[in-house]
């Protein structure tokens, strides 16, 4: 999910009969299922592509805790407030094993926030939609997170065996999320009254489109995606996972009783999946560009968090250094 | 006075203390200083709410008049809020932030120990799991006061900042009050001439390593938390965190 447009840096993939030896072990070891390594040899391209997914799936959960955080602080009873701070913890310690993951092949952490911030790097386009009412929070958790396990599931798979690793433990929290935002929801439509089922609904049509664009460019349009799958860093193609989400999750939108917001989405029988109505690209394609709703306020609030905090991290330095150098004495 | 409204009183100036503190360290998500920071403030948050719960829970059952613990967190005016008058300052910088904590971990750390000599049995229950989970607390509080105390200059002067800013809130956490004395006599609570004793070193103590000056004792002014007396910055968190509840009373969420 949290990845969605990942540049390779590669035009074409390179047929084995081209390859160096070193470049030609690498693809077999790849072939045969055997996970890469930090200390592995890797080709450059290989090693940039996955810092560029892993940081952009690190910074998403980061930017993601905003849209949450957004709603914190009015939870309306201790179990939602509750429910909400374990998520938005889980979620900061998503972020840290990730850049850990990614620290691994050799990336510095400072430098990857810094060029989030600078706006070089990306993160997922689903948040920079707002959080308009309190349904959002089981909306993202069902939809959003979602989303995010169909993808991180197949990745569990991924050829860099941090990366993976990473993804099994993430796994398991956000089924956990997942199930909590849907109960947020089912809550609200089986005993809320009429206000709560109406902000349910908004929620859902909101967040619907946005949530399928989670899964990145259509197939045709995703030129990265070849050799990604060469590589075996992605398991399954853009619109495959994208149909599968929908195929699991139009059952659990009718169990709910509410509506998609596509009139065209059409069970057909004879492909055994949901048919669906267009994505608006040309939405999609201005947010990862930075014109979303929220994008400003995003980065906003994380450079200044950052600017903010610079003092502390100065004084935690400073101090490390002098207890270390009483320490010594 | 009534000693069953006495307990209550102080089952409610623990939950609201814990609810209160916790709101003001969800005002900080996403903007910690750090990314590990991000995941221990909503740590401690997320104790102190957990904490909240079970203290206004008891709370619920004592009143018996078919309020739970939602409806007296959620739907309680200020001037019926008990919490301490430090944690519901705003949360400034970090400075202010962690040397808040650290008054109130102080404070509470050695309430919960007094509380889990309880002879009421529901009391110690809540306590000796908070009491773990607060050790942790005070720990990393502490850890925070000396780093800033004993950092760079400008950390150093931010504290001195948060010191001026937050002392004279610290008289409520060591004044000794008549019904909670008379609680502590009756096995109930802790005694509060420990919990200020204990409070007063552990100030000198972390102080001396964060090279901060312990100042004169406050002195109690107009203000008292214990009679719903709060500062004017309680209205404003408490209309952000009651918002939805109050707008939809008959709502099931």
């Amino acid at each position: 999910m949290y990845a969605q447009l990942v540049e390779t840096g590669v035009k074409r993939v390179t047929p084995l009969a081209e390859m160096s030896e070193q470049e030609r072990s690498f693809q077999e070891r790849i072939d045969g299922e055997i996970k890469i390594e930090a200390k592995n040899w890797m080709p450059e391209a290989y090693r940039q592509t996955l810092i560029r997914q892993i940081s952009q799936h690190a910074h998403s959960e980061i930017v993601g805790m905003l849209p949450e955080g957004n709603w914190v602080t009015r939870a309306p009873t201790f179990k939602r407030k509750l429910q909400l701070m374990a998520k938005i913890q889980d979620e900061a310690g998503h972020g840290l094993y990730l850049y850990s993951a990614m620290e691994t092949l050799g990336a510095d952490r400072d430098e990857e926030v810094a060029r989030l911030h600078s706006g070089k790097a990306k993160y997922s386009s689903i948040f920079n939609y707002p959080t308009l009412n309190w349904a959002d929070m089981g909306a993202v958790g069902w939809l959003v997170d979602g989303a995010a396990i169909v993808n991180q599931v197949v990745l569990q798979r991924t050829s860099y065996g941090p990366y993976s690793r990473a993804m099994v433990r993430i796994c398991k929290e956000e089924s956990f999320h997942q199930r909590q935002g849907y109960e947020i929801l089912l809550t609200m439509m089986r005993e809320g009254n009429q206000a709560q089922r109406d902000m349910v609904q908004d929620a859902i049509n909101r967040l619907w489109w946005p949530a399928l664009m989670m899964f990145g460019p259509s197939d045709e349009h995703s030129p990265n995606s070849a050799q990604s799958m060469a590589w075996k860093i992605k398991r399954q193609s853009n619109d495959e996972l994208r149909q599968r989400f929908i195929d699991q999750t139009i059952p659990q939108l009718e169990l709910l009783g509410c509506t998609c917001p596509d009139p065209e989405l059409k069970w057909n029988a004879e492909r055994g999946h949901y048919d669906f109505g267009e994505i608006q690209w040309e939405e999609f394609y201005e947010v990862l560009k930075g014109n979303g709703p929220c994008n400003q306020e995003r980065l906003d609030t994380r450079r200044q968090a950052m600017e903010d905090g610079a003092w502390v991290r100065a004084a935690a330095v400073a101090h490390a250094a002098r207890k270390a150098a009483r320490d010594a004495a | 006075m009534n000693p069953a409204n006495d307990l209550l009183n102080h089952l409610l100036r623990l939950g609201d203390s814990a609810l209160v503190q916790g709101q003001r360290l969800c005002e900080w998500c996403g903007r910690a200083p750090a990314l590990e920071e991000e995941l221990a403030l909503m740590n401690v948050g997320l104790d102190l709410v957990g904490q909240a719960r079970n203290w206004l829970d008891y709370a619920a059952e004592l009143l018996a008049d078919g309020r739970d613990a939602d409806h007296l967190a959620f739907r309680r005016d200020e001037r019926a809020y008990r919490n301490l008058l430090l944690v519901e300052q705003p949360n400034g910088d970090f400075a202010v932030t962690m040397l808040k904590q650290f008054f109130y971990d102080a404070w509470h750390l050695e309430t919960l120990r007094g509380l889990c000599l309880s002879s009421d049995p529901r009391i110690v229950g809540v306590a000796a799991k908070a009491f773990k989970e607060v050790t942790y607390h005070l720990r990393r509080s502490s850890e925070w006061v000396e780093r800033l105390g004993d950092g760079t200059e400008e950390s150093h002067r931010r504290m001195l900042q948060a010191l001026a800013r937050l002392w004279r809130f610290t008289e409520e956490l060591i004044a000794t009050d008549p019904a909670e004395l008379a609680l502590h006599q009756a096995g109930l609570l802790a005694d509060p001439a420990q919990v200020a004793t204990a409070w007063r070193d552990r100030v000198a103590a972390v102080f001396a390593r964060a090279t901060l000056p312990v100042p004169e004792a406050p002195s109690h002014f107009y203000l008292d938390a214990r009679k719903g007396l709060h500062t004017e910055h309680l209205g404003l968190l408490l209309a952000q965190m009651q918002s939805l509840p109050r707008a939809y009373p008959d709502a099931v969420w």
